[in-house]
């Protein structure tokens, strides 16, 4: 347990003082929020759906936790290319505890990032639907950090390079996203592209979260919930195996 | 303390070690003086752990380090030949790091890092962050922390490598200290002659996999009728320069790493 404590400290303490990346992942999020936001904000409201800021703030938050836990993989390659992560292997505790010490420290700093894109959000106009809602919301937040750690982490415990690493995640990341129904909703669009959504975990990340925070979901958050529950214990597990089979 | 009987590591066809045994004893400073990719980093990846011998017998402090590696995890600190200090943290976050990842007790632990800090002149320095310290400093700082739980056997792999003198002969009085004052045993692979010389108590020549000689610094000089160790080693282990056979041993370490991948 301590060894899983101090390992998840370990991650938050390294990104508390990475101001620079703190500052420089709240780049994207705001681009999408305030040139999408405002800019397609006319048309969405021409069209009878309201407030585009409301209805694509969650996905701007859930494109936060996404990146940033799906990039905890590297830090993974990063501390196995300069021997810190040998460090940690020598030490009489099973591995099982350094993967889930570093997997929930990662799914932290990924958590305490899309928060603080929230407080953007919230300074650009974004209302939820009332304060009694935010736990809920709060809890799907924590199932995407979780289920997409554990994912960068099998991919990070699977490669070697970094470049490649970079390849993957960013081949993986973009179509995540814009299929999840983060941007647009998915009621209406034609069926190809529905399924295509409802094969994507993200959706159900989206859908629940934004279920949470603004009372409209496409997929229901009963089952939102079900599937990211699922994916999380397959992804952790997946994420388990591959890391005991890393060589230090 | 560790006790070898013919222990073979074959990487695909390749012996990096080959049939090799020895003993050493507690208390002492024991160590592997061979050329690069002589076997050196293959035995103590063994004796830690981190490898599965092919073959042959190991004992570290009477425990099979194959089937009981947590408990003989607890009983040896290792200094990597690459640093493993987390470079954005400072000297004694990597401290409290270890500690915890070796289960230590809260009040106890801090004690011993204040003193190990202080033997190894970091104590000052313990709030800064490891990315500044020069590579003496970070040398002694992960030497300080394998010794942190008290270890059994400090396993030390080319310690000195990209040194200056000084640093290096600072590093082994510090080293010799601590083995007198905790009669910590310990094991380590050098190619630098003088050091061996200097430092251990008993030295092993090790080339190709195989062990050429076991004995005291004079044992060896005196069976080889040389003037130093530099000469015995040369005259043992001969003079010509082996990029080749180097670079053939990690090139196997690689392609069985690519296959035990799939």
């Amino acid at each position: 347990m301590k060894a899983i404590y101090i390992l998840w400290l370990r991650e938050l303490k390294r990104y508390s003082r990475s101001k620079a990346q703190i500052a420089t992942s709240l780049g994207q999020p705001l681009l999408y929020l305030l040139v999408l936001g405002y800019g397609l904000s006319p048309i969405f409201r021409r069209s009878g759906e309201g407030s585009y800021l409301q209805f694509m703030a969650p996905g701007v938050i859930t494109l936060t936790v996404l990146s940033l836990s799906m990039f905890s993989g590297a830090s993974l390659l990063w501390d196995r290319q300069f021997g810190v992560l040998r460090e940690t292997l020598v030490a009489p505790v099973p591995r099982i505890y350094i993967m889930i010490g570093r997997t929930f420290g990662s799914a932290s700093t990924a958590l305490l990032q899309g928060l603080l894109v929230g407080v953007v959000c919230v300074l650009a106009g974004f209302r939820p639907l009332s304060l009694q809602s935010l736990p809920l919301a709060l809890v799907f937040l924590v199932l995407i950090a979780v289920v997409f750690t554990a994912i960068g982490t099998a991919i990070g415990s699977t490669l070697k390079d970094m470049q490649t690493f970079q390849m993957v995640t960013n081949l993986l990341v973009a179509p995540l996203f814009f299929l999840s129904g983060a941007l647009f909703p998915l009621d209406d669009v034609p069926a190809a592209l529905k399924f295509a959504a409802a094969l994507d975990p993200l959706s159900y990340g989206v859908d629940g979260f934004r279920g949470a925070l603004i009372g409209e979901a496409h997929f229901g958050m009963k089952l939102c919930f079900a599937v990211l529950s699922v994916l999380g214990i397959v992804m952790l597990s997946a994420g388990a195996w591959r890391f005991a089979k890393m060589e230090a | 303390m560790i006790l070898v009987e013919n222990l073979t590591k074959s990487f695909g066809g390749l012996k990096a070690v080959d049939n090799i045994s020895f003993e050493v004893n507690r208390g002492e400073i024991f160590a592997f003086l061979g050329p690069n990719g002589a076997g050196k980093t293959t035995t103590i990846k063994i004796l830690t752990t981190l490898l599965r011998p092919s073959g042959g017998t190991l004992r570290v402090d009477g425990l099979d380090p194959g089937r009981e590696a947590v408990e003989v995890r607890k009983r040896f600190g290792i200094v990597f030949q690459d640093s493993t200090l987390d470079t954005d943290l400072t000297a004694w976050e990597n401290m409290e790091i270890h500690a915890y990842l070796y289960g230590l007790a809260r009040n106890a632990w801090r004690g011993r890092a204040e003193t190990l800090l202080r033997s190894f002149e970091l104590w000052d320095r313990r709030d800064d962050r490891v990315a500044v310290f020069s590579g003496g400093m970070k040398r002694r700082l992960e030497i300080a922390r394998g010794l942190l739980h008290t270890p059994q056997i400090l396993f030390l792999d080319e310690p000195t490598l990209g040194l200056d003198p000084q640093h290096r002969n600072h590093l082994w009085a510090l080293v010799k200290e601590r083995n007198k004052a905790e009669g910590v045993t310990v094991f380590l692979t050098t190619h630098y002659m003088d050091e061996a010389e200097r430092s251990a108590g008993r030295v092993a020549v090790i080339d190709h996999g195989k062990i050429v000689d076991i004995g005291t610094p004079q044992d060896l000089k005196r069976r080889t009728s040389a003037s130093s160790l530099e000469e015995a080693f040369l005259s043992m282990t001969g003079r010509s320069v082996r990029e080749e056979g180097v670079s053939n041993v990690e090139e196997m370490r690689q392609v069985v790493r690519i296959w035990s991948r799939k």
